[in-house]
């Protein structure tokens, strides 16, 4: 290995240039390899890496974990959630909280147990809250279709399925976000292919590369990024070509679409993004947990001080929030960017705390 | 003791994982009503003087779900645990106390497979059980078993392991491959559900450290790394001792299949449990004779020079990563999993 990342070290020194570059990686798992092996340490230092809102659980807003919150008080349900989600904070209370009262909350890994405790438990409302980019949306749609096919009417999904690339199109009209390069989530695009990514490229001369995880990927695809820019030119390219194909996964895009339509959606941090989100077809409007667990309107706020939006739109690093590591702290989180094991607070408390 | 108030309002699952929360439980709460200098150490084993002789005293609960595992179970789990917690004093286990609370219902021959585990452990280690305690209690209020253990044992005069004896210089060795045991539960964890060939590493340790002793008087300082893992433990004694050390990941054994299930998962085998491994601070003269003896022996085979320490200072435990890197490793707030061990 050490004789492979000298390799790809030297090929980005090759392929410097002397202004500074602003990489955004928009994927959280990006983010978190970055900083646990240590990657800025490797590039050349006109390569700035910023993180992204590609952490499905940092941009779901307050407003969303304040209902899910207040449906799990209101009702007799049993609310399941990714392990990520337990931990964010809403406005006053957390899922984690909520279950150390007696809410019935409990942590999955996947929607399929979900809808199997549905099946098995049939007196018992069951809620899945489908939280997840491209990547994880098409495993929502398959278990909707089966409910459906099944006729599982105590199973219900809250939904926050969110869209990557309308959320880039936001960035890069946002004067106070200056990006030069996009490192492209891989599995999101495992899904959707290069071609989404291909207006960035195209009308805003912006290079994009798709790239895989692991260490050595993540080298490679940066310097295939700085070879962009060096020689002026603006493609997409996929370094994850083991995974990733130019067309993507159009069954799994199938599946999505037959389930779900675009709508708009609020990102945290970013605001409302049109057609950036999904809401079910008017067919599987049932499994709908909103419109079946109506609850009041919550006042629902963002933390004081909380700089999770500008952390997510890559204006500052979670170093440069004043709340960072003084107050926020994963024991105490005041925003989800550092209790999300994607999030970049809590990559950088993780591992970039201390300046060795 | 600190001046900090333990502020939350209700017992969290956090509070037992040995992460930070459970820091803040002891730190902020238990050791403002029961502190003194020895429970202050918050060493695995008290240490008493007792007519000029010192005794090992110890103590651990058991509440590991599944209560059988891939490698063992809640009972070799326990007198395992209690076992290792003694040796890390370097004394010669003595004798074992064994309570049981019991769930309404428990199947009794899944209670034998259990008290069975335990004998076979004792065999091994020629130990005895003395004294111990049942309680029933009704269905619904315990998880089928818990087991709470016991042990004490007799120190040599001439052996003296602490913290405290950690210097600049030493080599820091560990037994063998990081993450069996949290992985092997994972795999049989309901939510989970996957297939895998790790088993627990669950082993008494007291031959290993014998072996140790009988060729070196220069082991500074011994740790089993349980839940927490081997990051929690570096990072506790780096403190304990005020050096800073650095650990070097390529040499760090990690067994292939649990690199694989812990990338997919999310997780970071240096912060996940372990019940076999020992950690060994040691004078680097005799780091290598020390190694030896611990290839010898069963539970050491893949014994490596991890790390060393490098100066005193603020506790900073340095990792090197493969890539050739450098990070600080700090306690996880609150890593994994619930009822490990």
């Amino acid at each position: 290995m050490k004789k492979k990342i000298k390799e790809l070290v030297e090929f980005l020194n090759k392929n410097k240039t002397d202004h500074k570059i602003n990489i955004m990686e928009v994927c959280g798992t990006h983010t978190m390899a970055i900083s646990r092996y240590g990657l800025r340490q490797l590039i050349p230092e006109n390569i700035n890496l910023i993180s992204g809102p590609g952490c499905p659980v940092c941009v779901t807003s307050a407003s969303d974990i304040d209902l899910i919150i207040e449906i799990s008080r209101q009702y007799d349900v049993s609310v399941f959630t990714f392990g990520d989600m337990f931990r964010v904070p809403g406005t006053e209370s957390s899922l984690y909280n909520e279950r150390s009262r007696g809410r019935d909350i409990k942590i999955c890994y996947s929607p399929a147990d979900v809808l199997n405790f549905a099946k098995n438990n049939p007196d018992k409302k069951v809620i899945f809250i489908a939280i997840g980019f491209e990547t994880t949306i098409p495993l929502t749609s398959v278990i909707v279709k089966r409910a459906y096919k099944e006729n599982i009417d105590n199973f219900f999904i809250y939904n926050i399925h969110k869209l990557v690339p309308e959320a880039l199109e936001l960035l890069l009209v946002d004067k106070e976000v200056k990006i030069d390069a996009f490192l492209c989530p891989g599995h999101v695009s495992a899904i959707i292919g290069s071609k989404p990514y291909l207006f960035i490229a195209r009308d805003y001369h912006i290079p994009c590369v798709i790239s895989g995880f692991e260490p050595l990927d993540i080298l490679e695809s940066i310097g295939m990024i700085a070879k962009q820019v060096k020689e002026g030119r603006s493609k997409v390219e996929i370094q994850y070509k083991r995974v990733v194909r130019e067309e993507g996964n159009p069954t799994a895009v199938k599946s999505i679409y037959e389930v779900f339509e675009k709508s708009d959606s609020t990102w945290r941090g970013l605001g409302n993004i049109p057609e950036s989100g999904l809401k079910l077809k008017e067919k599987f409007l049932k499994f709908d947990a909103k419109s079946n667990f109506p609850v009041k309107e919550i006042n629902s706020s963002e933390p004081p001080g909380c700089e999770c939006g500008n952390v997510l739109k890559g204006i500052k690093k979670p170093t440069e929030c004043r709340l960072f590591s003084k107050i926020c702290k994963p024991e105490n989180p005041i925003g989800p960017c550092m209790i999300s094991s994607e999030g970049s607070c809590a990559a950088y408390y993780k591992y970039e705390k201390f300046k060795i | 003791m600190n001046n900090k108030k333990f502020k939350d309002t209700i017992i969290q699952l956090s509070h037992g994982d040995g992460g930070i929360k459970t820091g803040e439980l002891i730190n902020n709460l238990l050791l403002k009503y029961f502190g003194n200098e020895i429970l202050n150490r918050l060493e695995d084993s008290a240490v008493l003087n007792c007519s000029g002789k010192r005794i090992a005293y110890t103590t651990d609960s058991f509440v590991v779900n599944p209560i059988f595992f891939p490698g063992g179970d809640i009972g070799k789990l326990s007198v395992c645990g209690t076992i290792n917690d003694l040796v890390t004093t370097g004394c010669s286990p003595l004798a074992i106390s064994l309570s049981f609370i019991l769930e309404e219902g428990f199947l009794i021959s899944d209670f034998k497979k259990i008290l069975s585990s335990i004998k076979e452990i004792l065999y091994d280690t020629n130990l005895r059980i003395v004294t111990g305690d049942t309680k029933v209690v009704e269905k619904g209020s315990a998880d089928k078993i818990f087991i709470n253990t016991s042990g004490i044992g007799f120190i040599d005069n001439d052996i003296i392991i602490s913290p405290r004896k950690i210097k600049a210089g030493d080599k820091i060795l560990l037994n063998g491959s990081i993450a069996d045991h949290g992985t092997a539960i994972l795999s049989c964890r309901k939510e989970f559900n996957f297939k895998t060939s790790i088993v627990s590493d669950c082993a008494p340790l007291s031959s290993l450290v014998n072996d140790m002793l009988s060729v070196s008087k220069k082991i500074h300082a011994l740790r089993d790394a349980t839940r927490g893992g081997l990051a929690s433990i570096l990072f506790e004694l780096a403190r304990a001792s005020e050096t800073n050390i650095n650990i070097h990941e390529d040499k760090i054994p990690v067994k292939k299949e649990v690199h694989g299930i812990c990338e997919f998962l999310g997780l970071d085998p240096l912060y996940i449990a372990n019940e076999g491994k020992m950690v060994v601070f040691v004078d680097r003269n005799d780091a290598d004779k020390v190694l030896q003896s611990m290839k010898k022996n069963k539970y050491g085979k893949d014994s490596q020079i991890i790390g060393e320490v490098t100066e005193k200072g603020e506790g900073l435990v340095i990792l090197n990563t493969e890539l050739g890197t450098r990070r600080v490793l700090d306690l996880h707030y609150s890593e994994q999993l619930p009822r490990i061990c």
